[in-house]
């Protein structure tokens, strides 16, 4: 009988969820995302911090031995800084997945009939919000520090939108990690291991031909390396060149073969 | 159109986690409209059953349906059909109560406003809406509880499991408890509850499935599972602890059964089959002139009936295999 009454309320029964409800679902997750970093503004602590120490201690560090003095470097720092603190920025969407994972919530989330990739892509969707926190203070203390863009401000915009979007692609990886881990602190621990070669080996902060031949060799494949140009050429001269075409392919090569990973790990996971 | 009348039929579910056989061929049939009480020790299987019939766990054998959708087959169906409230509170801790039942409404597809006014009625009908806007971290137990409860209505789903819905909660909340789950059976929903408390499934349940080491090992209606262990039993108590010798005397003399005394309550026990003699027995007291303090007959309780089907009235078969099982662990989160 209670089952003829649900079924009289008018509730359709189908056994998939399509790509519309996918994507409401997801951005219903999303707000959830937004509304937790709300709730707990500490956890912005470290994109907050971090663009700032990092970028004045990078710049006065190397900007004399690299480039001669601090004003010529800015144009090479900044952009390797930005991409260097957004993209491990996105380490902690991974961690905090890993986190929100152990909790009771999730059971409902799995229990309920929305599309599997939501709490998952909801989640990282959220976190752009970090990534952009971030890319906004890296690019205003470039600023005070006297970097002036030859590329305009429409241009640091869209390598602004660059940086966070393909961050947003690679937490995916990070976000693999978080549901395969154990525990969030082994998420860390990999991530870590994954991003601090990528990021340094790359030409963020040196210029690759400086670099012993094996090393050039991997900084200019490093798929870090190219965001990094594609960044610096936007900004400084406002041009887009292949460095661009190859980060964005990238970034979707990765979310394609990313998460579809994660979706399954999660579903397989209890 | 689909089979109304069992909301779960589960057939030899098994879930294994590594050697260990959490759960070991469960079979299961739920009426719609009723409320049906899985009871446990802890470890038994309760949660991962539960678990395998509500889609978060795939079994590694048997079947289930849920209304006659299969859940491995048709889980996203079944997810249209059940509300799931989980051992510890699956509600967003960092988030208020109202944020919570929005997320979720809008989730199972409700508009905006729609949700905004289904999270104000539900609080409202779980006695939450004064904290309604407070972050859950400051919430008692019970109110957690409840808003667990009031997620799992949003849709109206014409199944709902609880998950030990009572367990760490004080005895007023839990009476609270008991209202709300009676209340939503009245309004046409299926309620599949597991509990340690044999009190709450007596209380609650139109059936109960007692279930021990992944397996169930008895079914049926409180009373059936009551009447399986045996007779009434009775207890007597005399005004003055000195007759209490010859009391006994008599009890046995015509009830025609051994007795028992317990000393600090200076009180007789007997088994007894027919109500009927106890006429006898109190004119015999009377013309012997002792006179009672206390005297009552007693149904065995569920927890006579637990330990009987539990402990050493496991029957030879089963206890040899169930040896190598002694330690168990029950899958939970």
């Amino acid at each position: 009988m209670s089952a003829g009454t649900a079924y009289q309320t008018g509730r359709k029964l189908k056994n998939r969820t399509s790509l519309m409800q996918s994507i409401r679902n997801s951005l219903t997750m999303a707000y959830r995302g937004v509304l937790k970093i709300r709730r707990t503004p500490e956890q912005l602590f470290d994109v907050t911090l971090q663009p700032i120490i990092f970028t004045l201690m990078f710049t006065y560090i190397f900007g004399g031995a690299i480039s001669g003095d601090v004003a010529s470097y800015l144009p090479v720092i900044i952009p390797g800084i930005l991409v260097q603190t957004v993209i491990t920025t996105s380490i902690v969407t991974g961690v905090q997945l890993r986190e929100d994972m152990d909790k009771g919530v999730f059971d409902r989330f799995k229990s309920l009939p929305i599309a599997r990739i939501a709490p998952l892509a909801g989640a990282l969707l959220a976190d752009t919000i970090r990534y952009t926190i971030a890319t906004v203070l890296t690019f205003s203390m470039g600023y005070i520090m006297g970097y002036r863009p030859d590329g305009g401000f429409g241009n640091v915009v869209l390598a602004a939108l660059l940086v966070i979007g393909c961050s947003w692609a690679i937490s995916w990886i990070f976000a693999f990690f978080g549901v395969i881990a154990r525990t969030a602190s082994s998420v860390q621990g990999i991530s870590m291991l994954v991003l601090f070669p990528l990021t340094f080996l790359s030409n963020a902060f040196v210029p690759v031909d400086t670099l012993p031949n094996w090393l050039q060799w991997f900084a200019k494949i490093n798929p870090i390396s190219h965001l990094i140009t594609a960044v610096r050429d936007l900004t400084n001269s406002g041009t887009a060149g292949s460095d661009l075409v190859i980060s964005l392919i990238g970034a979707a090569v990765i979310v394609l073969v990313f998460a579809p990973l994660t979706v399954k790990a999660y579903m397989r996971r209890t | 159109m689909t089979n109304g009348e069992w909301a779960v039929e589960a057939n030899g579910l098994v879930k294994l986690f590594g050697e260990n056989r959490a759960v070991d061929g469960v079979d299961l049939k739920v009426r719609a409209g009723t409320i049906y009480g899985v009871l446990g020790p802890n470890g038994a299987g309760k949660t991962t059953t539960i678990r395998m019939l509500a889609t978060l766990l795939r079994p590694d054998g048997g079947s289930a349906r849920i209304f006659g959708h299969d859940v491995m087959k048709e889980s996203q169906i079944v997810r249209q059909l059940i509300g799931v409230t989980g051992q510890y509170a699956s509600v967003d801790e960092s988030l208020s109560a109202t944020e919570n039942l929005i997320i979720f409404s809008r989730l199972l597809g409700l508009g905006r406003a729609e949700s905004k006014r289904k999270a104000a009625e539900l609080l409202e009908e779980f006695g939450l809406a004064e904290a309604a806007k407070r972050p859950l971290k400051n919430f008692s137990g019970g109110m957690r509880r409840r808003l667990d409860l009031a997620a799992s209505l949003i849709a109206q789903p014409p199944l709902i499991f609880l998950d030990e819905p009572t367990t760490g909660l004080d005895p007023r909340t839990r009476n609270q408890m008991w209202d709300t789950i009676r209340r939503l059976v009245k309004t046409g929903s299926t309620v599949l509850l597991t509990t340690q408390y044999l009190d709450e499934a007596d209380q609650l349940a139109d059936r109960i499935a007692v279930i021990d080491r992944g397996r169930v090992v008895a079914e049926g209606t409180a009373d059936e599972l009551k009447a399986s262990v045996g007779t009434s039993s009775l207890h007597l108590r005399p005004q003055k602890p000195l007759d209490i010798e010859r009391a006994r005397q008599i009890v046995e003399r015509v009830l025609q059964v051994p007795s028992s005394v317990s000393p600090e309550a200076s009180k007789i026990t007997a088994p007894m089959d027919d109500a009927d003699r106890v006429t006898d027995l109190l004119i015999a007291l009377r013309e012997s002139g002792i006179r009672l303090a206390e005297m009552s007959v007693q149904k065995p309780t569920l927890d006579e009936v637990f330990l009987t089907i539990t402990g050493h009235g496991v029957p030879e078969e089963e206890e040899s295999e169930a040896g190598g099982l002694a330690k168990k662990k029950e899958a939970v989160g």
